[in-house]
């Protein structure tokens, strides 16, 4: 069990980090189509991140250990919650430390790392991209959690393999009210947690805009190719995160070759169909303006208030 | 013979001698010898003696040892009571180990007008009512150690009162309202010791079963509200965001990592263990409270730029964490759930221990930038990073455990309060179902908010570039504070690695409490055990995790990437060239989207004030823009109240006109009156 178990690990991280470019570049493809472009082709964020690694690695004058460390933690938090995630098998040798309070701490810690180097570049672009980062994280916490609340009343834990082993043994979970209304909930937490349209958008050119690119607006060469495959393994993992949670069809409960392999192909797809529908729903979709976005946010913070209490109404306890 | 007992002597014992060195010592040994400012180093190592004494006596009770004396001579009529056990044990080891690393961090820390001879001696008598209130087992002895705790702290909160007016404003608070707080509190007690029949806990234990539901009710109100205002509860809070601030640092670091806790601890011991529990109205009224705290105080943290007023709210939410902790488990005790009931209060605990392990080392830091700058506004802080990097990165370690991420010690406590509210919904009724979920909400939004809190004191503060000539000069503390502060710094590390440790110690806290509900800790890691469910937190495995993560992430990128060599470039930012000082983000502007978020709530105060040129009226000179945002509650609870007091003492003025016949005239007819009032009722 442990070898299948450690390998299945080991593959989740992997695949993660190989495959999270080529989602951003399938991501972008489907978004130029739509748009009636002809598109750069899926491969080309992997280019992109080959390109910035050749860069020399520069450090901007005044700045200090946050600002070279955060690419650092950003990936390294993706890559830890990337192992958590039971994305393709339940039975790993880390099944029993993956709590999703942990995976959700986890994501906020990279953000945090990241924030904290954008103010530490004393730009105003940096501090302005960090404090509506952290407004937005401070505003998508409760939603998380009490979406985890939700998601944890029926399997009685937070513990995430539990909870999708649940849900592939009872079906019945995932269409309850509870389960649809955590989904949705999760679902726009997942848009901002992200920096994806309707709360950021990842690919404006104009400043006073941005979220997430003014913090890293001083980036360059290696360092910026870690900041872009860090927020790419985030969409991932998280992508992954909410097929795992409400289409867990296919994730190995046992440590079968054959079962875990299978898991794998039906992750790749699953992350992918998400990834293009995402991708075709921003085509339409225009950005909020910043003090809409508490709007959204606490509208999906009731989704999961309405989510815990159906749960525990609609259970007849 | 446990080793309380003795402990408890000595650190009397200390504290007598620092009191006396503080008294009679000079200020100054001659220039060229050793210790320069000898009172306060002599002062400063009996107290952190005395914190270690306080810190021996919990460990042996934490480790199941119990103690008692009683010293009839001591105190006329009454006599002095203490009894040790685990659950004081805590809140001693806590006090005593706060005690021992601010004293030597007090050591170096020389503000104005804290080496006074009063300041000096009053410092180890404050620091042994911390230890012992814990430790008194009588409503007389409780009392006045609580007073002897309150006065000591008011002189020290009032050490730099010649310098500015603010500290006077900021003593008159405290005082007026940590002594609102004895009349409840004596008012509470003295109820409970006339119906139990008796003073001393023993007594009140075996006598409030005996009790009316309405004077239970009624002794725990006054009692809890009394006890809430000293934990900086909302509404309650106001005296803390003006005293933590004002009083030097040291001493705040005391009040916000020690003395505040002792709210937690006396709500505990009353209304578990003395009143033996209660119904369920009095955990929702803790548990509401503790909500409200926790995210008012965070807001208000939030808005804050002074860094130790910033500091000072946070407080008032790591507080309210803990009663969210205490009135849950009360909640799950009244509905027959000991375990759950176990869970909370051992979560609650423990973040009393994170809270004051990383209260005191950011309270620390925060006194050292003070030391260096003179400066406590976020605004003209900046680039400290540079010039005080063990400063910066102490400061760090402290705000890790504060926002509750991991690998901080905030985290393992938050995360178990969580447990404890998601498995709480195994209680039945409807009261559950929506008190739990709501509590999840408030405490994931005082996480998310302390996330911001903290990203802007630390990269507003330290980060960056200076934005004033002083934080420009800054130089590094001298090496007993960094001392003091790297004892905090490996006591929060070792709280955020190995939280298991204290797990027998929690458990029998919780069981002195009245609260069995066996072992929730274990070990390394965290494991929640109840009756199905299992749930396992190894907060060492996660650090380790994201250490090799860094380390692996780095060792690709230097592996795949051609040059290595970091070469230094001039800020970018969009071709502006590059920025002034002025130009980088303030910790005003960075609070500005949360504050718009949060304006119903807030309710900010702002002034545009034109000025147009003489000749003329659509020419503007010049254009002043103000913008406040003040503390709502006390605008609305406390101003009114104030204005009506000192509005009718106004109009008693009046009365005394300075005529002496007319005063005569008021005692005749007051005499008169009173005899027509005898008659009357006779």
């Amino acid at each position: 069990m442990n070898a299948v178990g450690t390998a299945a690990v080991a593959a989740q991280v992997v695949l993660v980090t190989a495959g999270a470019p080529l989602l951003t570049g399938l991501m972008r493809q489907v978004r130029a189509r739509m748009e009636g472009r002809a598109g750069a082709g899926i491969g080309q964020p992997w280019r992109d991140f080959r390109k910035l690694l050749r860069k020399e690695p520069i450090t901007p004058v005044g700045t200090g250990p946050a600002f070279r460390t955060a690419p650092l933690l950003l990936v390294a938090t993706a890559a830890v919650i990337a192992a958590l995630v039971p994305l393709a098998s339940t039975a790993t040798p880390v099944s029993r430390n993956a709590d999703l309070i942990v995976v959700v701490a986890l994501l906020a810690l990279g953000t945090v790392a990241l924030a904290l180097a954008g103010l530490d570049t004393g730009t105003a672009f940096g501090g302005m991209g960090a404090s509506r980062e952290m407004t937005v994280i401070a505003l998508v916490e409760p939603t998380i959690l009490l979406a985890v609340f939700a998601l944890s009343i029926p399997a009685g834990t937070t513990n995430l393999p539990a909870i999708i082993a649940g849900r592939i043994h009872d079906p019945a979970r995932l269409a309850s009210p509870a389960g649809l209304l955590a989904a949705v909930a999760l679902a726009v937490v997942t848009l901002a947690e992200t920096g994806r349209l309707p709360v950021d958008n990842p690919s404006t050119h104009l400043e006073l805009t941005m979220i997430h690119e003014a913090m890293i607006l001083e980036y360059a060469g290696p360092d910026l190719a870690l900041v872009e495959l860090g927020a790419q393994m985030r969409l991932t993992v998280l992508l992954g995160l909410l097929a795992s949670l409400f289409a867990p069809w296919g994730i190995a409960t046992s440590a079968s070759v054959a079962a875990v392999v299978l898991a794998f192909v039906l992750f790749a797809v699953k992350v992918a169909l998400l990834g293009a529908a995402l991708a075709a729903a921003e085509v339409f979709w225009a950005k909020l303006r910043l003090f809409r976005v508490p709007e959204l946010l606490a509208g999906s913070f009731l989704l999961a208030l309405l989510a815990v209490t159906a749960s525990y109404f609609l259970t007849g306890e | 013979m446990s080793a309380a007992g003795p402990a408890v002597v000595v650190a009397a014992g200390l504290a007598g001698v620092g009191a006396l060195a503080g008294v009679f010592l000079p200020e100054r040994w001659q220039p060229r010898l050793a210790p320069r400012r000898l009172r306060a180093s002599v002062v400063g190592v009996c107290t952190a003696g005395l914190g270690a004494a306080g810190l021996v006596a919990g460990a042996a009770a934490l480790g199941g040892a119990r103690w008692s004396a009683d010293l009839p001579g001591l105190l006329p009529l009454a006599g002095v009571h203490l009894a040790v056990d685990a659950l004081s044990g805590l809140f001693m080891a806590v006090a005593g180990a706060v005690v021992l690393a601010v004293a030597v961090y007090g050591i170096g820390y020389a503000g104005h007008g804290t080496d006074a001879r009063g300041v000096q001696a009053v410092l180890p008598v404050f620091a042994l009512s911390l230890v012992l209130v814990p430790a008194a087992a009588s409503v007389s002895s409780f009392l006045l150690l609580w007073e002897l705790m309150a006065v000591t702290s008011l002189v020290l909160v009032l050490a730099e009162h010649r310098e500015r007016a603010s500290v006077r404003e900021a003593g008159v608070w405290y005082a007026v309202m940590t002594h609102l707080g004895l009349v409840l509190l004596l008012a509470g007690l003295m109820l409970f010791a006339a119906r139990a029949g008796g003073e001393t806990f023993t007594v009140l234990r075996a006598g409030a079963g005996g009790m009316s539901p309405q004077a239970r009710g009624t002794v725990f109100v006054l009692v809890s509200a009394a006890f809430a205002s000293k934990a900086g509860m909302v509404p309650l809070h106001a005296w803390l965001p003006r005293a933590h601030p004002e009083a030097p640092s040291h001493v705040s670091a005391l009040m916000s990592a020690a003395m505040v806790n002792l709210g937690a601890y006396g709500i505990v011991r009353v209304g578990f263990d003395l009143l033996g529990g209660g119904p369920r109205w009095w955990w929702l009224m803790v548990l509401g409270g503790g909500a409200v705290s926790a995210v008012y105080g965070i807001l208000q943290a939030a808005m804050a730029s002074d860094l130790k007023r910033l500091l000072a709210y946070s407080t008032s939410e790591n507080l309210g964490l803990v009663f969210i902790g205490v009135g849950a488990a009360g909640m799950f005790a009244d509905a027959g759930n000991q375990k759950l009931a176990a869970l909370a209060l051992t979560a609650a605990l423990l973040h009393v221990v994170n809270h004051a392990a990383f209260k005191a080392l950011l309270f620390c830091a925060a006194g050292s930038v003070l030391r260096a700058t003179g400066l406590r506004d976020l605004d003209q802080l900046g680039g400290l990073r540079a010039k005080m990097p063990a400063t910066a990165g102490l400061f760090t370690v402290g705000a890790l455990g504060a926002v509750a991420l991991p690998p901080g010690n905030g985290f393992v406590s938050e995360w178990l309060l969580l447990q404890s509210l998601i498995h709480g919904f195994a209680v039945p009724g409807v009261t559950t179902a929506i008190v739990l979920p709501l509590a999840v909400a408030a405490i994931a939004l005082s996480a998310g908010l302390a996330a911001a809190v903290f990203v802007k004191a630390l990269g507003v503060g330290f980060f960056a570039r200076p934005r004033s000539d002083q934080a420009a000069a800054a130089t590094e503390s001298p090496p007993s504070m960094l001392a003091g502060m790297g004892l905090l710094a490996a006591g929060c590390a070792a709280l955020a690695l190995v939280p298991g440790v204290l797990g027998d110690g929690l458990s029998r806290a919780a069981a002195a409490a009245g609260v069995t509900g066996g072992t929730i800790l274990s070990g390394g890691s965290l494991e929640v055990r109840l009756d199905r469910i299992s749930t396992v937190l190894s907060p060492l495995w996660v650090a380790a995790a994201l250490v090799a993560g860094v380390l692996a992430v780095s060792a690709l990128t230097r592996l795949v990437s051609r040059r290595r060599r970091r070469t230094n470039a001039r800020l970018w930012d969009c071709g502006g060239g590059a920025p002034t000082a002025r130009m980088a983000y303030t910790a005003t502007s960075f609070a500005e989207p949360l504050q718009r978020v949060f304006d119903d709530v807030l309710a900010p105060e702002q002034d545009v004030d034109v000025t147009p040129v003489r000749e003329s009226a659509y020419l503007v000179e010049r254009v002043r823009f103000q913008r406040r945002v003040p503390d709502r509650i006390e605008h609305r609870l406390y101003r009114p109240v104030l204005a009506a007091l000192s509005g009718a003492g106004q109009a008693a003025r009046r009365l005394a006109g300075g005529s002496v016949h007319l005063y005569l005239g008021y005692g005749f007819f007051g005499l008169v009156a009173l005899l027509v009032a005898l008659t009357v009722i006779q």
